[in-house]
Parts: structure tokens; C-alpha cells; sequence
């Protein structure tokens, strides 16, 4: 009997091991949840963890009022199925209540004013973990980030006063107000992900899939036709094959044309991609340092 | 589905690196990435234009792994940055740190989980300090395997007395390292010779090439399968009437075979009973091996909690409150003979106080500095520690999972002290 695991179920392992520590380290987890393809295995992951048992934490979901309609009806039954608690944090109340004022100007979008709606959910639940679907494949600010991030009371991540992360041993110790991001998934790349949908069968959104859409380009960018994004005079909408490779706002979030429909197709499409998943993120693209500007601050 | 049916076959390698910008190391790691397809066209562009705004003709790989601002800034890495690769047969997890002295913590970071190192030797300039302190880590972390890379041969004229002296100069020095598996591999970083393709300037060189070691080397038999060790994280109890009695102990085998029917013991409590049933991926398994994360089930009802650990009676570990360590400093501030600290050993927390340094260790020749004893960060010393409860632990050299804990400041609850049970 062969005793080595393959790759992907060392990394779902290891995963397990860091969802079970939060659970065990901290009083008040939960999972944040953006509807996105490694947000819905990071939740597989955490059934699995406690499974036969429900999953004993709430996930948070921040919705910046521009999803997707599927994103928010995929993540109701959801939430239907596992039996969990499901917190949303609303961007536009936050609009509303004046803690934050909707950006203007052409690339307006909210994905920065999330931060502030984040934080007031984490304050206001007294969430002393936050569990999040983030890679350090993704981004290079990324790279550096530990499994157990901690935050100070205002959020805020230090780069430079980061703990140091040894064996298996993490440490979660801290001073009342603070918490931590978690990211059990640090060491998973994009194509590990689909793999690991594939080989466990995970549902999925079907914006993920290829699908008949109302799209235009902008800056390059295919982006979907919607309410939130009115076209400039340079601008023509017309009828595209397309499927997203990432979940994040109608504003920002770039299609790719594809007519892969099914997993196995999307993975032969991953293989052969030579633009990382984020390359039709307009949010990374303001500088070259904005993810960890943003992440400073205390985003995702 | 062939292909799909390989990818599940692959297994995972985590090695280190270490080193500084001059050596070629990021020179490496880009090649790696690059010839087997990790990098993508937009991170390539994005790494192109910031060479150019430095002013460099060429493609500064190291843009690719320092990415905070003020490693950009300054040009140097601060910290562990860990890269991702695949080829059919394996993944790899690079943990990618600097070189220089004040960077041991990181190198040492790195080190912890991993299976390999990758050491880089100048050809121009032999084996160095740098050499030896990087050899020497990774012997204290207990790396099985080490591959010496000779790069940049192009610059002596890929001459094989130049590869065949650091040769012999690094078996001398390595006669004082406990690592049984090392390998050479004459290189150039730069031209690709011998990274992932053969050679053609090297024909008298009869070995692999770097990439077909890295993804043949044999590391499933490197993980200790005799002693059972299971640190129980948590219980899980459904309250569900399905599940009415069912009491989960949820941990990960950090060594060992677990099998159902296997007579156990749980520590401290030393009550002894017969595992009933174990889970994995909501699935019951016959066996469970490391490093897999599982819920075991006893046949008897016995309180267990965090903390505890489930062996086999005829193999227990040391149970003490007397530990004796080897540790790195980690933290900024020199460290303060009466301070108390807090321990963090598998999945357990107790507090500590350190009863003697024996002596310091110096990182570039494993020399003893019994006459300093002040510890300051990088620091590696020997110290006697006393526990507040017995620690159940096995020496680091047979088992890296529970001969590790780190110390943590109780003030400011930072990580200051990696350490390894002797």
C-alpha cells in the first residue's frame, strides 16, 4: 500500500489542519465569502473539516450592490445547502449611513470602499478571525503573506512586523481589538483550484462557464453590459462567447471570450492561458503597488 | 482524461533557496518559471517595464519574487517569498529567502518545512561562508536532501577541474553536516545549461540536469511512518440525532500509521483504547498516515481534549518539563534572561522560563561561543528551558513535527523563538 498523498490532497490536508486551527485559536471565526471560485473551496474545505458536523462559523459576505445576479443566487442555495449562517455586509449601506462616498469619475467602482464595509462587519460581530480564499500566486504583494495574518484594532497589515511562520506551529495570540486574517489556501495555485473542483465535483457559479453575453471592451478589458457601467461614445456593445476566470464586481471584472463549457475545458483553457487570472483585474491595474496599498489598509 | 488522470498523480516538493542578488539565484528561480510556463505574459510585461525604469538591459527576474514596496525600493528581499511551479510530475513550493547573515530567522523559516535545499555556488568563487552558513541550516533543520548547484560555468569557461574542486572543497566541509543525500549539478543560470535542458558545453557531465532531480528525487520515504503521534486540535461533536454520539477527535497524523482496531494510548491521561473508526473527506478510511488531516474515533468513552495526543502505548514520547533546545532569536529585541515566555508545541500552550544558556553556535563555522551568551536576533544558542506542564515531545532529528516549538513573547505575543528539542 503506497503511503504519500498526491499533491492536491497534501494541499487539501494542510488546508484542513489551517481551518481547524482557527476554529481552535479563536472565539468568534468566520469565513469571508465572495461568491468566487476559491472562496467556494475554501467553504468545501471547511465542510470537510468539521464534517460530520456543520460548519460552526458564519460566513460574511461584503456585497458592494454591483454583483453579479448569479453570484448572489448561487451563493443563497448555497448557504441553503451546507445549513450555515450566512452575514452579509451591505457597501451601500454604508453609503447611505455617509461613512464612505461612492468614487466618481470614469473608473469609478466600489471595490475600495469594501474595505470600510469589511471592517465595520468584523467591529460590529467582533470577528476575531477572518478566513479568506487568497493565494500567494495571485499577486505579488501576496507572496510574502502569512497563513496567519494579524491585523491591529484598526485593521491595518504591517509588512514589515509580519510573524514568523515555522513548521506546522501558528501562532494566534493577541491583545484585545485585534484579529487576524486566515488564508488556508496560501499554497494553492489558480490551476490546483480547478483540479481540485474537478476531482471533488464542486458546483459552481455558471458565470464561470462559457455563456452568450452583451459585453464591450474597455482599456482592453471585455467587461459585461450592465446598470452600473454606462458606455462611452467609443464604445459599442455586441454579443460575446465569454466566461469570467475570477467573481468580483460587473464594474471591474473582466470576461475572457471562451467557449469552454465545461470543467475539463477550462482547465486545458488554464494551462494554455498566458495572462494570470487577475491580468483583467482593473482594480490591480491603478499601480504597481496597489494590492498591498489596498491591502494595508485592511482589504481582503 | 489522461491528462487530468497525470496532474492527480503529481506529488509536492517544498524546497529552499537561499541567497543574494549577485549570485544568480533569481537568475534561477526566473529560469525555472519560466521554462516550465509559470510565468505569464502579463506578470513577464510588468517585470520587463520595471527593468527598464531601473535603467537594466536585461529582465531583472528578481522583480518576480520581491514584492513588497520597499524590498522595489532597496533591492534586496526581506523576507520569505514563496513561488510556485509545476511540471507533469510534480509541484513544487519554492521558499525563497536572502542570504546575508542578518537574515538567518528567514532562511530559517524557510527551512522549516522543507524536503530539499538548493544551495548556489558561485564557480568563480568556490565554496564561501555564505555556502557553509546555508549548508549548516539546513543540517540544524534536519533538510534531507541538498543540491549543490556550481552556476554561472559560463564564466569559467565550463571547465570540469573548476566543478570537480568546489567538489571536493564542499564533501571536506560536509563531513560536519548531518545530511546523508547530496548532489552536484554544474550550472548556468544565465544560459539555461543544465537547468532544465542538457548541456552542450558540459558533455563530461554525466548527471541529471536540475529540473529532472528536482522532479525525480525520492522524498515519500523521508517522513517518519513508525512513531504514531496524533495532537488532537479539536473535538468534533455534531449534535445532530444522526450523529447523536459521535465524538470526533479532529488532528492531523504527524507521524505514523494509524489503522482502525489499533490499540491506543492518550497522553498525559494514559487511559488506552481501540479506534473505532477514522475519517477523512467525509469518507470512513482503514488507515491514515501523515501528513493527512482525519477524525479518529475511540471504541471507549474518554475525555480528550486539545492538546492531548493519541500514540500507541509501546511508543510514547518523552513526557518533561525540563527541555533541552537549540533555538534561533527571531525577534529585534535582545533577548532578556528573566523574561518569561509563552510555548507553542503541537497543539498545545504552556508557558516557559529559561533555567541556562549553555552557549551561542556560530552560524558560519557550527563552532561553540561558550564566553557570549547575550542572544540577539539571527542568534543560535543552546538553551535548557522548564515548562509550566510536561511537553510530549520527541527529539527534533526524529521527528520534526513534535521536536519544534516556538516561543512567544507575552507582552507583545510575537513569535521571538524558533526551537528545535534535543
Amino acid at each position: 500500500m503506497k503511503h504519500s498523498l498526491s499533491h492536491l490532497r497534501e494541499l487539501e490536508a494542510e488546508s484542513i489542519f489551517v481551518i481547524r486551527e482557527t476554529f481552535s485559536q479563536f472565539n468568534n471565526p468566520c469565513i469571508l465569502f465572495s461568491g468566487g471560485k476559491d472562496s467556494i473551496v475554501l467553504t468545501h474545505l471547511a465542510k470537510k473539516a468539521f464534517w460530520p458536523a456543520r460548519i460552526p462559523f458564519p460566513l460574511v459576505h461584503i456585497d458592494t450592490g454591483h454583483n453579479f445576479p448569479e453570484t448572489i443566487e448561487f451563493r443563497d442555495r448555497l448557504m441553503t445547502d451546507l445549513n450555515c449562517q450566512l452575514i452579509v455586509g451591505s457597501v451601500q449601506e454604508s453609503i447611505d449611513q455617509g461613512k464612505v462616498a461612492e468614487e466618481t469619475g470614469i473608473n469609478a467602482s466600489r471595490n475600495r470602499l469594501q474595505t470600510t464595509t469589511l471592517l465595520d462587519t468584523i467591529e460590529s460581530n467582533q470577528f476575531d478571525a477572518c478566513m479568506g480564499g487568497a493565494r500567494r500566486d495571485e499577486e505579488k504583494a501576496r507572496a510574502k503573506e502569512r497563513f496567519f495574518s494579524h491585523r491591529d484594532e484598526f485593521g491595518q497589515w504591517d509588512p514589515k512586523n509580519q510573524r514568523p511562520e515555522l513548521w506546522n506551529l501558528f501562532n494566534g495570540l493577541k491583545h484585545y481589538g485585534e484579529n487576524f486574517r486566515v488564508f488556508p489556501i496560501s499554497n494553492w495555485t489558480e490551476m490546483d483550484i480547478w483540479q481540485y473542483i474537478l476531482l471533488e465535483k464542486i458546483e459552481l457559479p455558471s458565470l464561470y462557464f462559457s455563456h452568450q453575453r452583451e459585453c464591450f471592451i474597455r482599456n482592453g478589458t471585455i467587461l459585461a453590459v450592465n446598470e452600473f457601467l454606462n458606455l462611452r461614445d467609443n464604445e459599442e456593445a455586441k454579443e460575446m462567447t465569454v466566461r469570467f476566470r475570477t467573481m468580483g464586481d460587473m464594474t471591474i471584472t473582466g470576461a475572457v471570450e471562451s467557449t469552454a463549457s465545461t470543467l475539463e475545458d477550462i482547465i486545458g483553457e488554464v494551462a494554455a492561458a498566458r495572462q494570470t487570472e487577475r491580468g483583467g483585474r482593473a482594480d490591480d491595474q491603478r499601480s504597481e503597488t496597489s494590492m498591498e496599498d489596498r491591502k494595508k489598509e485592511g482589504y481582503f | 482524461m489522461s491528462k487530468q488522470d497525470n496532474y492527480l498523480d503529481r506529488d509536492l516538493l517544498r524546497f529552499t533557496t537561499a541567497g543574494s542578488v549577485d549570485d544568480g539565484k533569481s537568475t534561477l528561480i526566473g529560469r525555472l518559471l519560466y521554462d516550465s510556463k509559470s510565468i505569464f505574459e502579463d506578470q513577464l510585461t510588468s517585470v520587463e517595464s520595471s527593468s527598464k525604469k531601473k535603467g537594466l538591459e536585461h529582465i531583472d527576474f528578481s522583480l518576480l519574487t520581491d514584492g513588497l514596496k520597499d524590498e522595489r525600493e532597496q533591492g534586496i528581499t526581506i523576507d520569505v517569498a514563496y513561488r510556485y511551479f509545476s511540471t507533469p510530475k510534480r509541484k513544487f513550493i519554492i521558499a525563497d529567502t536572502p542570504g546575508h547573515v542578518q537574515y538567518t530567522r528567514n532562511m530559517i523559516t524557510g527551512a522549516s518545512t522543507a524536503n530539499l535545499a538548493l544551495i548556489l555556488i558561485d564557480a568563480r568563487k568556490g565554496v564561501i561562508e555564505q555556502t557553509k552558513r546555508h549548508s549548516f541550516i539546513a543540517s540544524l533543520l534536519q533538510i534531507k536532501h541538498i543540491v549543490v548547484c556550481v552556476n554561472k560555468m559560463d564564466l569559467v569557461d565550463y571547465k570540469e577541474e573548476v566543478y570537480e574542486q568546489i567538489m571536493d572543497d564542499y564533501e571536506d566541509f560536509a563531513t560536519k553536516l548531518d545530511v546523508d543525500d547530496i548532489r552536484f549539478i554544474p550550472i548556468s543560470a544565465l544560459h539555461g545549461d543544465n537547468v532544465v535542458d542538457k548541456s552542450e558545453n558540459m558533455d563530461w557531465y554525466k548527471g541529471s540536469t536540475l529540473l529532472h532531480t528536482l522532479e525525480t528525487i525520492h522524498i515519500s520515504s523521508d517522513r517518519n511512518m513508525i512513531d504514531c503521534r496524533f495532537p488532537v486540535q479539536t473535538v468534533i461533536r455534531p449534535h445532530q440525532d444522526e450523529y447523536h454520539d459521535y465524538r470526533g477527535y479532529a488532528g492531523r497524523i504527524e507521524s505514523g500509521i494509524f489503522k482502525k482496531g489499533d490499540e491506543v494510548m492518550v497522553l498525559p491521561s494514559g487511559f488506552t483504547s481501540k479506534i473505532k473508526g477514522i475519517v477523512s473527506s467525509e469518507q470512513e478510511i482503514e488507515e491514515a498516515y501523515p501528513p493527512m488531516s482525519v477524525a479518529i474515533t475511540l471504541e471507549d468513552d474518554i475525555d480528550i481534549s486539545r492538546g492531548d495526543m493519541i500514540v500507541r502505548p509501546n511508543n510514547q514520547p518523552e513526557s518533561s518539563q525540563d527541555i533541552e533546545v537549540m533555538i534561533c532569536w527571531m525577534a529585534n529585541e535582545d533577548f532578556v534572561p528573566s523574561k518569561k515566555f509563552t510555548v507553542l508545541h503541537t497543539t498545545n500552550q504552556v508557558r516557559c522560563m529559561v533555567k541556562e544558556i549553555r552557549y551561542k553556535v556560530d552560524i558560519n563555522t557550527l563552532h561553540r561561543v561558550e564566553d557570549d551568551k547575550q542572544i540577539k536576533m539571527n542568534d543560535i544558542a543552546r538553551m535548557k528551558l522548564r515548562t509550566t506542564k510536561p511537553l510530549l515531545a520527541d527529539s527534533y532529528n526524529r521527528n520534526r513535527s513534535t521536536g519544534s516549538i516556538i516561543l512567544v513573547d507575552e507582552g507583545t505575543n510575537n513569535t521571538v523563538a524558533a526551537g528545535m528539542i534535543l
